[in-house]
């Protein structure tokens, strides 16, 4: 390698918010760390809806918030609007999302790199991969300097060989006008790392004052605020802006169809495959033709800005035909685009390549996060970017790499997913691709991982000190409420009346009320003349505890049952096409994606129960020979 | 590790049958189904010893006679604590034993799993376990064979129907909870309770094909109950005769229970008789009378006599509460004596009212068509397939009990999120029989009907 300009232990390529999270956390392990990006303005920049959270995605937010990552925080920092989602749906379900300040959280991102220790932020295109002996060494900019690193995290998101489309116009761009960038590509190739081409889009910004506010439904933000981060205070935050929800109908529709034609997606000039889960307008309207009217929301981009963006409109018609549908929605009749809509193509890996930790299995020390592994979604970019910059960090200590299974949490969900079963579109999370949802509550993402966070080194003692005492207090509250007797009396009687329950005919523990669906902990307290004073976090832990016990014993059961194969440990160099008794599809399959146990493996599609048991069989042969000094 | 079974002895008519159990449960689930002679609990026998004792189904009634031979962990095949049940040899009576064995706990084996478990106890040498490895994918490919032609089966298709409705409906769910700011549909708890126990009841009927199969094999356990002196015995003894030339003994089920199996047109009766119903001092008596009532708890039909030459009397009223929902037919014998019996009162209660005389076989034929009635009528079409395998049966029923956790947790006001883990639960079950996940599954779903994201 030629003489480096700077040397690394880490080096991240791309400041999104994968980038910016593995910086981080790689940095505050101790690692002298680099990120580049092709623009410092563009650190941690929202390309799309100005919005952290949601469904599934909150659950994501709260997760790298209870390991140690900066989400949640500058989430809870720069947030104009904050709603819990599904209220009333389910505990397992409840979801934080937020309108966020999109320039506000960019500045403050940037900030906190900018002061973090052992991070050195760059402005530089990384155009090549240097690797020598099977390991990287170092990165290749654009200006030709050349920086040596153990570890390298790809973060690139949509920049990878980006195409923008619009109607018949097309030409190379990342997101948002910046640069994209076009030669890494190739190195990565060279390096055997498997790239396909996926495509996503997003809506228009528009103008403030050509929107009719008074003609549309304007919808509020929560008065009680939740934040994101365990260790956020909420008292002081409040909602500052409202947004806003309009609808397409008949006339839009005849628009948007009479210039399908126009579209690149229609007329074949994109390749990239696009997830179905954020369909343009133009595939809403194709696919579900008998659709009277598509909802759209209309929100703030920020407190200092008038743009104003158009969730749910994506579209890659011409601009004047974004122009001509717009102006058919009830309260847009007058509106003005700042940014048409755009769709944009991109290079990303096939994330099958990668193993649990995130790290290429064909090169030591790569490691991939974010869109660049095929993922959709700030969030789910995040939580990778997040794991990538441990592990880069943990391997080059020596220290085994943290990966966290189905059963711990949502991040583990979507990796375990994104490395196993890959995706043929951009994978965003969902709840319902968690099969042990009841116990991965956003509300509990500390007690599953603020120790995990605190044995790696992200969580100070402090934070520690303060989960394990609130753990105590569920604890010891939970105890309590089973032993409480509550006696009948004529006052709870008109209670439990007044809330629709039947009144006690004998005497009952204070467990048992909680238990029914009309009551909870909180509003018991008249009853409970010895319970102590709590933490309201703390009341509605023991609430959820004693009122889903049922259901949590029942998926406590089925993780443990998952992480029995999990413990069985497939060794890394096994030729799988030399086992007897596997069916020639398996051996095949396993081969490519060398699965790091037999819960993993179990998990591929192709691979069968009876393949899994010749595994198993095989394994402990194994055993038995090294045991044996074989 | 969990507990399995199955019958090790090959799957044709033979002298005796082997159920093999082999599990850290396996003395369990064989003290649950298994009655020993000497009284002594299986719990208590020491390994490599016999037990001679009845096999009971259920309901306490006895299947066959059997040998139960305990071996105690290391010592066994498989290294594991194992009861062997060894059965008279008859296909269908060795499948029931081992019903009873999953309903008491056990699971079915996997292909191989025996012998992999032995391996893995360390039962079996180095050199042996290649032979298990091949043994284990000749049988996981017979699996798949099997599992490949039942897909084409008529059954496989009715289960993946309800399959599909199942997943559809945890689409609904997901897509609600997943997208709460989407123009998507709410899920109401009355409609989801109201498909649930469509669902159920179509998944129920899917499992009634295995009963109407065994209905058609084994006959319909009858009883025939009433107050003292309504014509019971008689009536039991004109089915006995009528058409006697086609009266049968079915071999190998005389039963202490069973005092007659008697073959109607289509149907085989397996017929008791039992006290008269009246309250009584006589503690022999009243005995009989509690047996009475067991009896019709258990009963796939409850032939109730009446007295049409009297009004009803209290014994009468408490009998039609006790059947309750059962299959009963009233039977109101002695109709060529008397009318004084309210038939309006019996009409409300039973679907089928017959006025007959067991005496005289006037109105037998009227029973015999309301018999084929209830049970024939809505029979599964043949064409439309009978389960017949276990595993199916296994997972339908497993299915089943989530489907009905769900519906009492829909009932309760419970939230959803919990209603959907069951129903995944479920759907997992059935998906289990072509190999796919509910997680997955319902993914696909939900992008496939709605039209949602940003």
């Amino acid at each position: 390698m030629e003489k480096p300009l700077g040397s690394y232990d880490v080096i991240v390529v791309g400041a999104g918010h994968a980038g910016v999270e593995a910086a981080l956390a790689a940095a505050r392990l101790g690692c002298r760390t680099a990120m580049f990006t092709i623009s410092l303005d563009q650190i941690a920049n929202m390309p799309c809806n100005p919005s952290i959270g949601g469904t599934a995605k909150g659950h994501l937010v709260r997760e790298i918030d209870a390991l140690g990552g900066e989400m949640g925080k500058a989430a809870d920092a720069t947030f104009i609007q904050s709603r819990m989602l599904n209220r009333g749906k389910g505990p397992a379900v409840h979801s934080l999302r937020v309108q966020a300040d999109r320039v506000a959280y960019h500045c403050y991102m940037k900030q906190v790199c900018e002061q973090q220790e052992n991070l050195d932020i760059k402005q530089g295109e990384i155009i090549e991969v240097l690797a020598e002996k099977g390991a990287v060494c170092g990165v290749r900019t654009r200006l030709g300097s050349v920086y040596a690193a153990r570890a390298v995290v790809i973060s690139t998101g949509t920049y990878l060989r980006g195409l923008i489309h619009v109607g018949e116009s097309s030409y190379q761009s990342g997101p948002d006008a910046a640069l994209p960038s076009m030669l890494l590509s190739d190195s990565l190739r060279k390096l055997q790392i498997p790239l396909r081409r996926f495509k996503t889009g997003t809506p228009c910004r528009v103008h403030r004052r050509s929107i009719d506010f008074d003609r549309l439904e304007r919808q509020d933000g929560d008065p009680d605020i939740v934040p994101f981060s365990f260790s956020s205070d909420p008292s002081g935050m409040q909602n500052r802006v409202s947004c806003y929800i309009a609808y397409t109908n008949a006339e839009t529709h005849r628009v948007i169809r009479a210039n399908l034609h126009r579209s690149p997606m229609y007329s074949g000039r994109i390749e990239g495959v696009g997830p179905r889960y954020c369909p343009s307008i133009e595939d809403k309207i194709v696919r579900f033709p008998d659709k009277e009217r598509h909802q759209l929301f209309i929100e703030p981009m920020g407190l200092n800005t008038d743009e104003f963006y158009l969730q749910g409109m994506s579209s890659s018609l011409p601009e004047e035909v974004q122009l001509a549908f717009l102006r058919t929605i009830k309260g847009l009749e007058r509106v003005e685009i700042m940014r048409p809509a755009y769709a944009i193509e991109y290079d990303c890996c096939d994330p099958t390549a990668l193993s649990p930790s995130l790290e290429f299995r064909c090169l030591h020390g790569l490691f991939g996060a974010g869109q660049f592994n095929g993922s959709s979604g700030y969030e789910e970019a995040a939580a990778q970017g997040l794991m990538a910059g441990i592990n880069a960090a943990r391997m080059i200590q020596g220290k085994s790499p943290v990966v966290l299974d189905r059963g711990t949490a949502y991040i583990g969900t979507l990796i375990d997913d994104l490395v196993t079963k890959g995706c043929n579109e951009p994978y965003r999370m969902m709840t319902s691709r968690s099969e042990y949802r009841l116990i991965l509550r956003q509300d509990n993402a500390d007690q599953r991982l603020t120790g995990i966070g605190h044995e790696i080194g992200l969580i100070s003692e402090a934070r520690y000190g303060a989960l394990c005492t609130k753990a105590r207090g569920i604890t010891q509250e939970i105890k309590r409420v089973q032993h409480c007797n509550i006696a009948p009396s004529a006052k709870l009687a008109e209670f439990l009346e007044n809330h629709g329950t039947a009144p006690l005919s004998t005497g009952c523990k204070l467990a048992d009320l909680i238990r029914r669906p009309q009551l909870g902990y909180g509003m018991l307290a008249p009853f409970d003349p010895e319970r102590p004073l709590l933490g309201e976090d703390v009341g509605q832990q023991v609430e959820l505890e004693i009122k889903y016990a049922g259901y949590i014993e029942k998926q406590l059961a089925q993780v443990e049952q998952m992480r029995g194969l999990e413990s069985k440990t497939l060794p890394p160099d096994t030729d799988y096409s030399q086992i007897r008794g596997l069916r020639l599809e398996a051996g095949e399959k396993l081969n490519r994606l060398k699965p790091i146990n037999i819960g993993q493996a179990s998990r591929i599609s192709g691979v069968s129960p009876a393949d899994i048991s010749v595994l198993l069989v095989w394994l402990s042969q194994r055993g038995k020979e090294h045991a044996a000094g074989l | 590790m969990s507990t399995i079974a199955a019958i090790s002895t090959p799957n044709a008519v033979g002298g005796i049958a082997v159920i093999r159990i082999s599990g850290p449960d396996a003395l369990t689930v064989a003290e649950r189904v298994f009655t020993p002679a000497n009284g002594k609990p299986v719990s208590a026998m020491a390994g490599y010893t016999c037990a001679y004792g009845t096999v009971r189904d259920q309901a306490g009634n006895p299947l066959d006679d059997v040998v139960l031979t305990v071996f105690r962990a290391p010592h066994s095949y498989t290294g594991e604590d194992t009861a062997e049940l060894s059965c008279h040899g008859g296909l269908f009576l060795s499948r029931q034993v081992l019903r009873l064995c999953f309903a008491a706990g056990a699971e079915p084996a996997g292909p191989g799993e025996f012998t992999k478990r032995a391996f893995l106890a360390g039962k079996l040498s180095l050199t042996q376990a290649e032979s298990v490895m091949d043994l284990i994918s000749a049988r996981g490919d017979a699996e798949l064979r099997c599992a490949r032609s039942l897909r084409e089966g008529a059954v496989f298709r009715r289960i993946h129907a309800c399959t599909d409705r199942l997943v559809e409906l945890l689409s609904d769910l997901a897509a609600w909870a997943d997208y709460p700011e989407e123009d998507i549909p709410s899920v109401e708890p009355e409609n989801l309770c109201a498909s649930l126990t469509g669902l159920h009841a179509e998944l129920s009927a899917v499992a009634a094909t295995y009963d109407y199969g065994r209905i058609l094999r084994e006959g319909i356990n009858t009883v025939i109950v009433g107050r003292p002196n309504v014509g019971k015995s008689t009536l039991m003894n004109r089915l006995s005769g009528f058409e006697r030339s086609i009266v049968t003994d079915v071999a190998g089920t005389t039963r202490d229970v069973v005092e007659e199996s008697v073959r109607l047109g289509d149907l085989t009766l397996r017929l008791s008789d039992t006290a008269g119903l009246r309250d009584t001092a006589d503690r022999v008596e009243q005995i009989g009378v509690e047996i009475a009532y067991r009896r019709l708890e258990d009963a796939e039909l409850v032939l109730a006599v009446f007295d049409s030459t009297s009004p009803l009397q209290p014994q009468d009223q408490e009998l039609i509460n006790r059947i309750g929902n059962r299959r009963a037919v009233a039977v109101c014998n002695k109709s060529d004596v008397g009318a004084l019996l309210d038939m309006q009162e019996l009409d409300r209660h039973f679907d089928y009212v017959i006025p007959l005389s067991a005496k005289t076989g006037e109105g037998m034929d009227k029973l015999s068509a309301a018999l084929h009635a209830l049970f024939l009528a809505d029979a599964p079409d043949p064409q439309a397939g009978v389960l017949s395998n276990e595993r199916q049966k296994h997972c339908v029923m497993a299915a089943l009990e989530q489907l009905s956790a769900a519906i009492s947790a829909v009932r309760a006001g419970e939230p959803l999120d919990c209603v959907t883990v069951l129903l995944e639960d479920g759907a997992n079950v059935l998906l289990e029989l072509t190999g796919e996940r509910a997680t997955e599954a319902v993914v696909e779903q939900v992008f496939a009907r709605f039209c949602v994201g940003k």
